[in-house]
């Protein structure tokens, strides 16, 4: 569905400065799948996927979407894919069933078809209301829905959503998915998003690609990703702590043994298991266990792992309800 | 909440791909926006107060200043009245950038990009609508002034609205050119347009007779393709039809029409960068 080579942009901002945006991408997506592209602001997932779009060419390499060079067939490329942009999709003086009748026309149906095919997308959203209604006096929350259906009003065999979900509140959030899945489900849609909600490509993604720094530097399933980079990590409170690290060291997989106090940390490849083990080892030495969690590893242990920085810190102040939700 | 999959979706083809057309999508764009305005009359009812009152206010001033001499050839309303209706389309269709740049901040018109519309239609598309409400104003001044001791000469009132809306075209399709060119820095926009309006508008004789200025003004104007235009007006709808003024007008309507389009639809095609 997506085969890139070398995928490079370059943006020159001045004569003795160019940004290099993406660094020669090589990413390979089939039918169906649903990716996650995932890196802090300024990591090129953006310009990844405008060029993916036709919106922005490519400084260097090559890019086939749907079946066809988003250099040399742009057209084709329209036709085929959907796509979510950052911003909103509707006019903001129009009416929300009028664009989506408009998109629909725009891709060959005439009007009565097009019309037809509005009634069924706002029927099947919930939205059969707000068809009358202006765009800019929907909430945030039914705009994103609206921008949703409208880049699939043709039925795209590929979606391509840009941050879906920034700046909703978790139910419209969870509304905003369960709409894309189902259409998804319904279309056999491949999908490929960006976010920068660590939770949102962990619990949704099937494949996450992450990106820093223009390169994609990781590209696995949510779970395989972090068991291999990140493992679990086990806090144990207890009187002798560096007695209790040198028994956490014994256990399987351990490392980044740390201890101060009472409190002990190390990351293990399979916590569930192994603190029950450190319990017993305790124990069994005369150094008893008070207290003991496990932490399964998020997305954000992957990216410091990969880069030994947090994504979080990349961060703007408009996720903050991503932080607590992660 | 399965009704989307049972619904008849699937009977419906989703996409039964026409061959694309220039024709068809500019039409496309055009219906789409001339929606809006078609919903809300009232905006366009509006714009047309402003050049009322500038009718009702200004005119008896040149009335009683320049009423008695004759650089204004004989009538102050029909030398004024055309100039009125050029000043409508000057203002209004220098000013549509704005929509457009709105529609630049807020995606929809990087949803437009992502379609299979082709680029010129986007552009060409929205200027041709812009004469829709350049018509609806011209024939409300024409309907309100006619009673008020200013001849109607249909045919070259008819003429003169349509060299008006080919340098409307011209126009605002330069105005969504500019928007374009200062998308990355907006408020660029209005400085630009206010800066380059009045002296293109005092230096056409439009709202008062050159003749009266200096000559380094009247030598100015004579590069300024507006002052082309007013003329062309004025002559039309004092029923001159035939005559080499005329001609200047058209050839400075079509020459800024064909310069917007081809700037215009340039800025389109890289308006995604």
């Amino acid at each position: 569905m997506i085969s890139t080579r070398a995928l490079s942009k370059d943006f020159v901002v001045s004569r003795s400065h160019t940004v290099h945006a993406v660094r020669g991408i090589d990413l390979d997506v089939e039918p169906g799948e649903l990716v996650a592209v995932l890196g802090p602001n300024g990591a090129g997932k953006t310009t990844t996927m405008r060029m993916l779009t036709t919106l922005i060419a490519p400084t260097a390499g090559t890019a086939q979407v749907a079946g066809f060079d988003v250099t040399a067939q742009p057209a084709e490329v329209r036709r085929r894919i959907g796509y979510v942009g950052q911003g909103n999709a509707a006019g903001h003086s129009q009416l929300a069933g009028d664009e989506l009748t408009s998109q629909g026309v725009i891709y060959g149906l005439d009007r009565r078809a097009a019309k037809r095919r509005t009634d069924e997308l706002l029927d099947g959203l919930d939205l059969t209301s707000l068809a009358r209604r202006k765009v800019s006096e929907l909430s945030g929350g039914q705009r994103r829905r609206l921008d949703v259906t409208m880049g699939l009003v043709h039925v795209p065999t590929l979606l391509f959503l840009d941050e879906p979900s920034t700046g909703l509140d978790p139910q419209n959030r969870a509304n905003l998915w369960e709409h894309i899945l189902r259409m998804r489900a319904a279309y056999d849609m491949t999908v490929v998003l960006t976010t920068h909600y660590l939770d949102e490509a962990d619990s949704m993604a099937e494949r996450v690609v992450v990106v820093d720094h223009g390169e994609v530097i990781a590209d696995d399933t949510p779970e395989a990703l972090k068991s291999r980079l990140a493992g679990d990590r086990l806090v144990v409170h207890g009187t002798d702590s560096r007695r209790l690290a040198e028994l956490a060291q014994r256990l399987p997989g351990a490392r980044e043994v740390r201890y101060a106090d009472t409190r002990v940390e190390a990351r293990v490849d399979d916590g569930p298991s192994a603190l029950p083990e450190l319990i017993r080892a305790g124990v069994d030495a005369g150094v008893p266990i008070t207290s003991a969690q496990v932490h399964r590893p998020t997305l954000d242990d992957v990216f410091l792992a990969l880069t030994g920085r947090s994504l979080r810190e990349n961060e703007s102040t408009d996720s903050t309800a991503g932080k607590e939700a992660a | 909440m399965t009704s989307l999959l049972d619904s008849p979706t699937r009977s419906t083809p989703p996409t039964t791909i026409q061959r694309r057309s220039l024709l068809r999508d500019t039409l496309i764009v055009a219906a789409r926006e001339l929606r809006p305005v078609r919903r809300d009359p009232f905006s366009v009812m509006f714009g047309m107060v402003q050049p009322l009152v500038f009718l009702a206010l200004f005119g008896p001033l040149l009335v009683g200043a320049l009423g008695d001499s004759d650089v204004l050839g004989g009538s102050v309303w029909q030398w004024f009245v055309p100039a009125i209706l050029v000043q409508v389309a000057l203002f209004g269709t220098s000013t549509v950038g704005a929509n457009l740049l709105f529609e630049l901040q807020t995606g929809a018109h990087e949803r437009m990009l992502v379609t299979p519309l082709s680029r010129p239609s986007l552009l060409v598309g929205r200027s041709l609508k812009e004469m829709v409400p350049l018509a609806l104003q011209a024939v409300v001044i024409l309907a309100v002034m006619t009673p008020f001791s200013f001849d109607l000469h249909l045919t070259g009132a008819l003429a003169g609205l349509a060299l008006l809306a080919v340098f409307g075209v011209g126009l605002g399709s330069l105005s969504y050119a500019l928007a374009l060119a200062v998308r990355k820095q907006d408020w660029m926009f209005w400085v630009v347009q206010q800066t380059l309006i009045f002296p293109l508008m005092l230096l056409s004789g439009l709202l008062l007779p050159l003749e009266s200025g200096p000559g380094w003004m009247q030598v100015v104007a004579k590069f300024n393709p507006l002052t082309y235009l007013v003329d062309a007006e004025r002559s039309l709808f004092a029923g001159d039809i035939v005559s080499t003024t005329v001609l200047w007008g058209v050839l400075a309507g079509l020459i800024t029409a064909a310069l917007g389009l081809v700037v215009g639809i340039r800025g389109m095609s890289r308006s995604a960068d």
